[in-house]
């Protein structure tokens, strides 16, 4: 029974893995491309992460609380590192793509600007 | 006393924490414990010079309600940029969204920025110096003011609450 439970996991957790590295080939520009990866394995690692919490509490009887932190982890960190690629390539003026709405707010945004350019 | 106190253990929840975290990360001992308490006490001692005074969260209740929120937030939108990813590109309306801040306070900003950035199709990017307007990537933008309301109400709103600014 629980094999089916954590095989069920392992199979969402990739299939979300595998969007996320999918969107990060198939995406138009660099924005776009960031929220593939550092989005849709959030849910995928998780996923397999619990996996993983089933399999030791079937082998063993025990609950194990590590992946729970590292999920935990994940939480924390992951934000930080796209809010750092995205202000990295706004800073290096990587051009977005032309039908991006609000596009002409680049430029302020880089200066830390309010929109109107007050 | 007190003075005594907060010199010997000037973070005492973030001794807790640390101890708690270094309990679950290493299974546990004796040894363990005793190791893990070095350094609950040790590191907030090294580092509490650094920290500036930050907002105190006082409402239990609501960070779990909040935490929980995130979650489902989380799952459910996971979802819907995973199917996005898979519709062709020219279907596809990047945008830049400018979000008016109602709050200033530098701890809950980076609660919000967070989760902006975690609830996937939203990455926030740049705050404005002024911190009146937090600028916003987003996947697919359908509806610019529809967006803007619903990180009101599901984010900021509680915030504000929770660290009450």
């Amino acid at each position: 029974m629980s094999d089916y439970l954590i095989a069920t996991l392992l199979i969402i957790g990739g299939l979300f893995i595998f969007v996320g590295s999918f969107g990060l080939l198939k995406l138009p520009d660099f924005y776009t491309r960031l929220h593939a990866p550092t989005k849709a394995t959030t849910l995928g690692i998780g996923a397999v992460l619990m996996a993983s919490v089933a399999a030791t509490a079937a082998r063993d009887g025990s609950f194990s609380v590590h992946e729970i932190v590292i999920s935990l982890f994940l939480f924390i960190t992951a934000p930080v590192s796209a809010n750092m690629l995205a202000k990295a390539a706004l800073h290096k003026k990587v051009p977005m793509r032309e039908n991006t709405r609000n596009r002409e707010l680049q430029k302020v945004m880089a200066e830390q600007k309010a929109p109107d350019g007050q | 006393m007190a003075k005594v106190f907060n010199k010997l253990l000037p973070m005492p929840m973030h001794s807790l924490m640390l101890l708690i975290v270094w309990l679950l990360l290493n299974d546990f001992s004796v040894g363990h414990l005793v190791l893990g308490s070095f350094l609950a006490w040790l590191i907030p001692v090294l580092t509490f010079p650094y920290v500036d005074d930050q907002s105190k969260a006082r409402k239990p209740v609501k960070i779990v309600v909040y935490f929980l929120r995130l979650v489902r937030d989380i799952i459910q939108s996971n979802i819907e940029v995973a199917l996005r990813v898979m519709y062709p590109n020219r279907t596809l309306q990047p945008g830049i969204v400018a979000y008016p801040l109602s709050m200033k306070a530098e701890f809950p900003l980076t609660v919000l920025a967070s989760s902006v950035s975690l609830t996937p199709g939203t990455v926030s990017v740049e705050f404005s110096d002024d911190r009146r307007w937090l600028y916003i990537h987003v996947l697919h933008l359908q509806d610019e003011q529809k967006l803007i309301s619903e990180i009101r109400q599901r984010y900021e709103k509680p915030l504000r609450e929770i660290f009450s600014c």
